[in-house]
């Protein structure tokens, strides 16, 4: 039981972030309406990053990477959260065991 | 109603999400320590934090010496969301004080923003209601991950079982829910494309940025152009 000093900055710089998103709405307000593009724009923020982050394993790291990515998304369309990380999980493990 | 009343009726709405968040925080806390973060650290992040997807994001960019402004970054795009809920909930919440306004904004996450916009259209929502429906989720997401952290550190080297990959699979089922169809089709190719490409060219932790401003950039062109008001 440990806490290094970078990954406590780090944890800490998250939190702070985190907090003013959570806050500046609510003082805010009503004076944010966004519509149009920029509404879009905004919209486009979560799956943007979230695919980005993983692209780099999904797209860039070998093949049973990409084809456990490809079985995953099936997958996603059908079956729930949980069960959804379970046949990406077993995918990727059968998949490597072939190299 | 009375607040009491009031509060039960936020338990009781909050208690499935509560549930399903369990196996979720358990397997925050394991693929932590698989990333070398020490049980408490773990723990740290979702008491300080206590935000899913930008905590699993926060694992997947994790190295040693630790990127925190990459770690920063990520969490606040992530995380902008927040910006969006609260506003909305502001004109909802007039009956809170100052100091309820700023814990209120302490626990917003995305399910008691959701349960809360629903008892909105019915009547007003107290604080006695906010705080049972929003505060239950952190305390059963940090228990979890130190539980799953404690289980985690007997599990040996995540990659012999495939959970290095369980990131890339959560975050394609995250996707899944959030899609609203052709909209959301440009942003994921326009940001996987680019991210993939910063990552090859470039480097970590830069295939983020990259990713997120083409998925934005994106979404932003695709959108039908506003018509101006006279």
């Amino acid at each position: 039981m440990s806490v290094d000093p970078a990954a406590l900055v780090a944890i800490v710089a998250m939190a702070v972030v985190t907090y003013l998103t959570r806050v500046t709405g609510f003082f805010i307000g009503d004076r944010l309406a966004l519509r149009g593009r920029a509404k879009a724009a905004f919209d486009a923020i979560p799956p943007a990053v979230l695919v980005a982050v993983i692209a780099p394993t999904a797209l860039a790291t070998g093949w049973p990477e990409t084809v456990a990515a490809v079985v995953t998304i099936i997958a996603a369309t059908r079956l729930p959260l949980l069960a959804t990380v379970a046949v990406g999980v077993l995918s990727v493990v059968a998949l490597r065991s072939l190299t | 109603m009375s607040p009491p009343a009031s509060a039960g009726e936020g338990v009781r709405d909050i208690l499935p999400a509560m549930i399903a968040a369990m196996p979720i925080g358990l397997l925050f806390g394991a693929l932590g320590v698989g990333k070398g973060l020490s049980v408490l650290e773990a723990g740290l992040m979702s008491i300080l934090v206590f935000a899913g997807g930008a905590q699993f994001a926060a694992l997947e960019l994790w190295t040693y010496p630790v990127p925190i402004l990459a770690l920063a970054f990520s969490t606040l795009l992530i995380n902008a969301r927040h910006v969006l809920m609260g506003a909305s909930l502001a004109p909802k919440t007039v009956g809170f004080s100052l100091l309820q306004r700023l814990g209120a904004a302490w626990v917003l996450t995305d399910e008691a923003w959701a349960l809360a916009e629903r008892r909105a259209l019915q009547q007003r929502i107290t604080p006695a209601y906010w705080f049972a429906v929003a505060a239950m989720l952190p305390v059963v997401w940090i228990g979890s991950t130190f539980l799953g952290a404690w289980l985690g550190s007997f599990l040996g080297d995540p990659k012999r079982l495939g959970a290095d990959f369980a990131f890339t699979a959560l975050f394609i089922a995250l996707i899944a829910g959030l899609w609203k169809g052709r909209a959301t089709a440009i942003t994921v190719i326009a940001s996987a494309a680019a991210a993939a490409l910063a990552y090859v060219t470039v480097g970590a932790p830069w295939h983020v940025a990259a990713g997120a401003v083409a998925g934005i950039g994106a979404a932003w062109c695709a959108a039908p152009a506003e018509r101006s008001t006279p």
